[in-house]
């Protein structure tokens, strides 16, 4: 093996693809080592595909990427124990092509994308753990692996090692996640027949749906759930902030099959069989947890630089983005001859914050805190929703204006009427 | 609600377990025996590899390991989780993921 290349690209997953893909389609040398059996082996998403951010990259993706369903319904649910209370957005809009989100399945999606990377010229290989950056100095100039003599040289590596990316943190180039700043998720692959998926979500041929969901599933912890529908198999899960867990220590397979168990959503699963069981951390601490993101012969990508836009369950997009951002950043600079210093690469910062990936974190970056501090979001006001709704709908000889004042009681006395106000304010100034 | 049994759902899960290294080691066992009052890692580990014995010590078998890092990150107090990834291959292999 040449042991010299332009770049040097960690992981395989979204980030990492995105770059060895632009890169390589350039005409960089290009290697691409991962850790896994096959790209994808060790990668979990929900998993929703956003068209637009892949689009961008490969146009024509849709010809063969293995997509599962394409989305036309989205549903909201909040849930009490026993209840939920939701919205459902479906449109005949989302059923002309060109779709706009699918599900996918990750281990086969990664392993499309790295095909791609090799088509362009690039070198992957895989079951390589890299342990190690290797230092010039100030300047990283290659990666240690666990294979024998596992030294390989570059101008230039891009970290897209995934949320725990052991090698910022060992090279110091962030520290330790903290417990608040990251969601832990568990979830389910549950084989179900397409017919029967088909008429229980009310779907027809590649039709899918997503549902997201909040409130008592959660007990109390800053989270939410999901279930999403596949070709033959659903995905159901649920995260939280790991800080939450910490302090209500309920086991993550527990809280799981607690959900699993909720009268609204257990006989949507019923009959489907269990094929895998996963988890993953989500870095959720937004804009101000985004640590440096280039330096001397370096720049870092997706989730291993915390690029998740968590209020809108965004991740592999803004993962895609940066990675190509990245590679356009060295694509440039080569072609103009100049040396992958941290002043230069400095121009991939300003590429994202251009981008829509720091655009939005900063538009949430109040986010984080304030759901930290105020759990009712995730426990009162589900319960106020729905107990509101149960009054309202149930007939029950009571006048109208009767049940209208004990729901407007009940609001007050759940939360107070100062607390609502308050509450209204640091939403508004979260979501500004 | 009966107790979850965390097996059965690893039990679905493929593995090219990495005989005797694990890439998940507790740094000093008696740390977590007399000075680890809250144990978190034994309810955290969504895979269930860490357990608490009634002599107040932590076990810890990596073998349904799920390779997410959650044990590291709430061993905030003392640090005392040594933790890489497996060597190339070995470890949890998703279908799905």
């Amino acid at each position: 093996m040449q042991e010299r290349f332009d770049v040097i690209v960690v992981g395989a997953g979204p980030a990492g693809n995105a770059a060895a893909y632009t890169l390589a389609s350039a005409g960089m040398s290009v290697l691409q080592i991962e850790r896994g059996e096959t790209p994808g082996s060790k990668n979990v998403q929900g998993a929703i595909l956003y068209a637009d951010a892949l689009e961008r990259i490969i146009p024509t993706f849709r010809d063969d990427a293995p997509l599962e369903r394409y989305l036309i319904e989205q549903r909201f649910w909040m849930l009490t124990d026993d209840a939920y209370i939701g919205s459902n957005y479906r449109s005949a809009a989302f059923n002309r092509p060109p779709y706009n989100r699918y599900t996918i399945v990750r281990a086969q999606f990664d392993r499309w994308f790295s095909g791609k990377v090799q088509q362009a010229g690039g070198l992957v290989i895989c079951e390589t753990t890299v342990r190690e950056l290797i230092f010039d100095g100030e300047r990283v100039v290659g990666v240690h692996t666990d294979r024998e003599g596992g030294a390989i040289y570059a101008d230039l590596v891009i970290l897209a090692d995934g949320v725990n990316s052991t090698l910022a943190r060992k090279a110091g180039f962030h520290a330790e996640l903290q417990p608040k700043d990251v969601a832990l998720a568990v979830k389910e692959t549950l084989f179900l027949a397409p017919e029967v998926i088909e008429q229980r979500f009310g779907l027809q041929g590649e039709e899918g749906v997503a549902i997201e969901m909040t409130g008592a599933i959660t007990h109390g912890m800053v989270g939410t759930g999901f279930l999403y529908t596949n070709r033959d198999t659903l995905t159901i899960g649920i995260g939280c902030l790991l800080s939450n867990f910490v302090q209500q220590k309920i086991p993550p397979y527990e809280l799981l099959e607690r959900m699993k168990a909720h009268p609204a959503i257990q006989p949507l699963l019923a009959g489907a069989e269990l094929k895998e069981y996963v988890a993953h951390l989500i870095p959720e601490g937004g804009y101000n947890a985004v640590p440096r993101l280039y330096g001397h012969g370096w720049m870092i990508a997706g989730d291993s630089a915390g690029l998740v836009n968590s209020v809108h369950r965004e991740g592999s997009n803004l993962a895609m983005t940066s990675g190509r951002l990245a590679a356009e950043t060295a694509i440039a600079l080569r072609e103009a001859d100049r040396p992958f210093t941290a002043e230069n690469l400095s121009r991939y910062r300003r590429r994202l914050d251009d981008s829509f990936v720091m655009k939005d974190l900063k538009k949430y970056r109040r986010l984080p805190a304030t759901l930290h501090e105020n759990p009712q979001f995730f426990t009162t006001y589900p319960g106020m929703m729905n107990a509101a709704m149960h009054e309202f709908i149930t007939v029950d000889g009571t006048d109208k204006k009767s049940k209208e004042k004990a729901i407007r009681r009940s609001l007050g006395e759940r939360r107070g009427w100062f607390g609502l106000v308050g509450d209204a304010f640091k939403l508004w100034r979260a979501f500004e | 609600m009966t107790q979850v049994n965390v097996e059965e759902k690893l039990f679905q899960n493929r593995y090219r377990v990495d005989a005797g290294r694990p890439h998940i080691s507790i740094r000093d066992l008696d740390v977590c025996r007399s000075q680890c009052t809250t144990q978190q890692c034994t309810s955290c580990c969504p895979a269930g590899c860490y357990t608490a014995e009634g002599n107040g010590a932590v076990t810890l078998i990596t073998d349904g390991c799920l390779e997410c890092g959650t044990c590291r990150v709430i061993c905030t107090e003392f640090h005392n989780v040594d933790w890489e990834y497996p060597r190339g291959g070995f470890g949890v292999l998703f279908k799905f993921g």
